[in-house]
């Protein structure tokens, strides 16, 4: 599973979304994700992927976090 | 986030402590949100969804710090059935105390013409659970028999008031809890990262001539996302690892009495324990983020209505400034 496929079935079970809508250009806004909403999803991501995330106003849209988790994956 | 390496864990064979008794007080003065409305850019929705927080105690003009307190420990006296000359020490927790000196606990002692030594700890909203630390050692090492732990906070009187992130966060309370030498406290779990980042507050600055820093705009910050991320993480674990400590499973537990930072921080912290919301009480709703009193002052409502019952087993948890994280198993 892509990074990018794994942070949307995330994205899909935080706020209860069909998968097939999240697209990687969608900013959380877009989604309907709240700032506490992006850190429970970034809390998650963290335990499923086993990375560390800071959590700054850079972190827009869903290929933001993509970006960042496979920097860490390098 | 760094990693906590070295905290300091207590086991149950060490069990030194006991809380005879709660007591509280309030600010007589209730903020609603809709109040806040009426000088804030934000609504009374958004107040809600985001912290679960309806209204508010906030303190006026007259009312001080160490009237609030010594009223909670005047409460806490009386259901112990003691007087103040049966306290041989007065810890209070508070991160803006009523003045920089004297010490709040010293102030309270006045206004119970009690007699013992007073000291002052704060640990931001962690207070409660270093202040019983603190006690638990004193009353294991046999200096004293009996102490107050009060928690006095004055939050409303350090946030910015046209920061709508923060001030509509806050209350104002105090809760003390009547300590003896006894097998009350079964295992506490401590931890600190020094970092100011997140979560900071300024003194107001004095008058120096030498002194050529320029003033903080801001007295209280708080980064509310990572604050959230710190929280629901460490106090999972921290409950954790005191229920392992004494092989208490989640459905053995009666109460589960975290800090009130926020409703979603304790929703998302229960789901992750899979527990049902009513182990989980809150005061929230109507009181705010108390800070240290938080904890204290549920616990002493939960007293009063029936809820907390002698025998109980109870978990605390907090987190706060400092970082400061800190959990317990308690019986009460």
């Amino acid at each position: 599973m892509s990074t990018f496929e794994t942070i949307a079935k995330l994205i899909a079970e935080t706020k209860d979304l069909d998968i097939n809508n999240i697209k990687p250009e969608m900013s959380f806004a877009d989604l309907g994700l709240d700032s506490l909403d992006v850190a429970e999803l970034v809390m998650n991501m963290e335990d499923e992927l086993g990375v560390t995330i800071e959590i700054s106003p850079s972190l827009k849209t869903v290929q933001d976090v993509v970006a960042l988790v496979d920097e860490q994956k390098k | 986030m760094r990693k906590i390496n070295n905290p300091i864990h207590k086991r149950k064979e060490c069990e030194r402590m006991k809380i005879l008794s709660f007591g509280h007080a309030l600010p007589k003065r209730t903020v609603t949100n809709a109040e806040l409305t009426q000088f804030l850019d934000t609504t009374d929705e958004w107040i809600q969804s985001h912290t679960g927080i309806e209204s508010r105690y906030i303190m006026t003009g007259r009312e001080t710090l160490s009237g609030l307190g010594a009223k909670a420990c005047k409460l806490a006296l009386e259901h112990a059935g003691l007087k103040p000359e049966n306290i041989d020490y007065i810890l209070c927790s508070t991160t803006r105390g009523e003045m920089t000196f004297p010490s709040t606990a010293c102030l309270i002692q006045e206004k119970l013409g009690a007699t013992c030594p007073c000291l002052d700890v704060n640990a931001g909203c962690t207070g409660f659970l270093y202040a019983l630390d603190v006690a638990d050692a004193m009353l294991a090492s046999g200096k004293v028999k009996r102490m107050l732990v009060v928690c006095a906070e004055q939050v409303s009187r350090l946030t910015d008031w046209t920061d709508r992130g923060t001030c509509v966060l806050f209350g104002d309370a105090a809760g003390a809890a009547v300590c003896e030498a006894g097998e009350g406290l079964k295992s506490i779990h401590l931890a600190a990262e020094g970092d100011a980042k997140p979560l900071h507050a300024w003194p107001s600055g004095g008058n120096s001539p030498f002194d050529d820093r320029i003033p903080e705009e801001q007295p209280l910050y708080m980064n509310g996302q990572e604050i959230f991320k710190f929280a629901v993480t460490h106090s999972c674990h921290d409950i954790e690892t005191v229920m392992q400590d004494c092989g208490l499973t989640a459905d053995a537990v009666d109460y589960f009495v975290l800090h009130q930072a926020n409703r979603r921080i304790l929703d998302a912290a229960r789901s992750r324990l899979k527990q049902p919301a009513e182990k989980f009480p809150v005061n929230i709703t109507t009181h705010g983020n108390t800070s240290s009193a938080c904890i204290p002052v549920l616990l002493s409502e939960m007293a009063e209505d029936g809820r907390l019952q002698k025998g109980q087993t109870l978990v605390l948890s907090a987190f706060g400034a400092g970082l400061t994280t800190g959990a317990a198993v308690l019986q009460y």
